[in-house]
């Protein structure tokens, strides 16, 4: 029998989202995909899930969700929410066997604007153009291209293998830190004046709370154009630090368009992007110029370690552990034997 | 000044490249990023994951774990650039277009923004044939160059509320076909009936970049039908292979 899980509460911009739309950008389709790739894969890993499995991204507004029918390998990770089963707060990142009728709650915790849940198998929900992805704007993928609502039900795919128990994800490379980001100039960074470049890299940017899946707005220093800030359209990647004409930083995210007429001063490096997405709005950062090589091995190196996320897993000891659930008898009053 | 032949190659990060061409909308300019393009899909360069091609420019993604960008920038400039292999296959589109009320919705600015009557500036949206340049926005939405000159209106300084699906758009010299519903800075003129995207479709998309556009006018009786027929699936819309010159 095919895996069910139920949405009980899921919180405003709560989706659906695999590894994104890809192919198909000539013809203006967003891509979509995780916020923060870094703990999207890092809970399909966990679960020995494909790098591109559907998983459900959640905002600070939280979800709960339930088992329904059989026990499922579920697996999460992502800012530093706070993880509740039955009555028991929860490791930030970990590995768990749902049992039928067990339901699993997060909400925003200390830091942090995004967590994944992941399901061993993957979300089997059905793909449009090639993805899962959702993308609200265009109403594609997911369920139904929306939001995810109480009431919703996702099928689980069978999963390759069961995973061995449940376990702590230590995922470090999931740890903030203040860091500057890094950042490959062009391709319009000759539309700034030299002054105007000096003064990106030296100044602190705060998030405004004009934040979402598009774009991220910061607030700082002006960065003045030296040749007007309006360009024939051209390509958009993801992470393009796009600056209109309030002069204001402007950093494109997973729901970005595939193409764009502001001109692009850099591209904060794919490294670390999933660190820029888990900022909250009032936060602050600042930037570093890398060249292009060095943005590649930043990357290379972060997907090297990401994939150690097997071998780093521990063993989920004591209060956290299912066993410990029923012999404390906190959850075997939810079960439905029936089920 | 940048010597137009010899593409500038500019840093998107360390995922993709854009190979410049150029900085103004310009058909021959165009014609060498679609040329680009096919010669990179020809190539089936390991790594390359897709290509956005664009009036001025083609955006390179590719896999940083299978490519570098200066071993795709080699691999470019080697690159024997077919001089027709862009053109084979380019359609001539024949679209329909309703231009009467309730369709032309905002006739009465374009009238005042312009000086010209409704039947002259209908006569003029008509009578041009476009070329698709690109999409943006959103899934299908065409940008499209050949507007006569006449039509030649400003953006809006503030955003109307969305036009419908199929609304027929100038401002800015330009036009375009909305594929779906959006608040917009253009005015709408006409509208059709046909679907730019529908994913039910083999074709979702129904032009492709570089194609040509000719729009025929048809009644309002014509558009209800028209639409009834594209909600069931059909494309409601003729296409021929262009010729060479």
């Amino acid at each position: 029998m095919r895996g069910r899980l139920r949405v009980l509460h899921a919180g405003p911009g709560t989706t659906l989202q695999d590894s994104g739309r890809h192919g198909y950008l000539r013809y203006g389709v967003t891509p979509a995909g995780p916020m923060d790739w870094t703990a999207f894969r890092t809970a399909n890993f966990a679960l020995g899930n494909d790098e591109r499995a559907a998983a459900i991204e959640i905002p600070p507004g939280g979800v709960e969700v339930i088992c329904e029918n059989v026990p499922l390998w579920v697996a999460f990770a992502g800012g530093a929410f706070v993880w509740r089963r039955g009555g028991v707060t929860l490791p930030i990142a970990t590995r768990l066997h749902l049992q039928p009728g067990e339901s699993l709650a997060a909400r925003a915790g200390a830091d942090g604007a995004f967590a994944y849940l992941a399901a061993a198998g993957g979300f089997d929900t059905p793909a449009v153009m090639g993805s899962r992805a959702t993308h609200l704007r265009s109403g594609m993928g997911g369920i139904e291209g929306r939001m995810l609502r109480a009431g919703d039900v996702l099928p689980v795919a069978a999963p390759a293998r069961e995973p061995d128990g449940e376990a702590l994800i230590d995922a470090p490379w999931l740890a903030r830190d203040s860091d500057p980001f890094r950042v490959v100039l062009g391709p319009q960074d000759d539309y700034f004046t030299a002054e105007s470049l000096t003064e990106f890299f030296a100044g602190t940017f705060t998030l405004t709370a004009a934040a979402d899946r598009m774009a991220y707005r910061f607030d700082g220093p002006d960065i003045a154009h030296a040749r007007g800030h309006d360009i024939v359209s051209d390509g958009v990647a993801l992470g393009a630090i796009q600056i209109p004409g309030d002069r204001k930083p402007l950093v494109l995210m997973a729901d970005r368009q595939p193409t764009g007429g502001y001109p692009k001063l850099g591209h904060v490096a794919r490294a670390d992007i999933g660190r820029l997405a888990q900022m909250r709005p009032g936060e602050g950062c600042r930037f570093r110029a890398v060249s292009v090589a060095e943005a590649r091995l930043a990357l290379l190196s972060r997907e090297d370690e990401i994939s150690t996320t097997q071998q780093r897993l521990r063993p989920l000891r004591g209060v956290f552990t299912s066993q410990a659930l029923f012999e404390a008898n906190l959850i075997g009053g939810v079960i439905d034997p029936l089920e | 000044m940048t010597n137009e032949l010899v593409p500038r190659y500019l840093l998107a990060g360390e995922s993709a490249l854009v190979v410049e061409f150029g900085a103004i909308i310009d058909p021959k300019l165009h014609d060498r990023v679609l040329a680009l393009d096919a010669a990179v899909q020809q190539a089936n360069i390991s790594g390359v994951t897709e290509t956005v091609p664009t009036y001025r420019s083609l955006m390179i993604h590719f896999d940083p774990r299978i490519l570098t960008t200066d071993a795709l920038i080699a691999t470019l400039s080697r690159l024997a650039m077919p001089s027709k292999a862009h053109r084979e296959g380019r359609q001539r589109w024949h679209i329909p277009v309703c231009y009467e009320s309730p369709h032309s919705e905002d006739i009465s600015e374009i009238v005042s923004l312009s000086g010209l009557l409704p039947a002259r500036i209908f006569d003029l949206h008509q009578g041009a044939c476009y070329r698709v340049y690109m999409y943006g926005f959103a899934p299908g939405f065409a940008f499209l160059g050949g507007l006569p000159r006449e039509l030649t209106i400003p953006r809006r300084a503030a955003p109307r509320a969305p036009v419908l699906p199929g609304a027929l758009l100038i401002a800015a010299g330009q036009a375009l076909i909305a594929s779906c519903a959006m608040p917009t800075g253009w005015y709408a003129i006409g509208r059709t009936p046909v679907k730019m995207f529908d994913p039910r479709r083999t074709q979702a998309f129904l032009l492709g970049i570089g194609d040509e556009i000719c729009f025929e006018r048809i009644d309002g009786a014509a558009f209800d039908a028209l639409a009834r027929a594209a909600e069931a699936g059909e494309s409601c819309a003729r296409s021929e292979i262009l010729e060479e010159p």
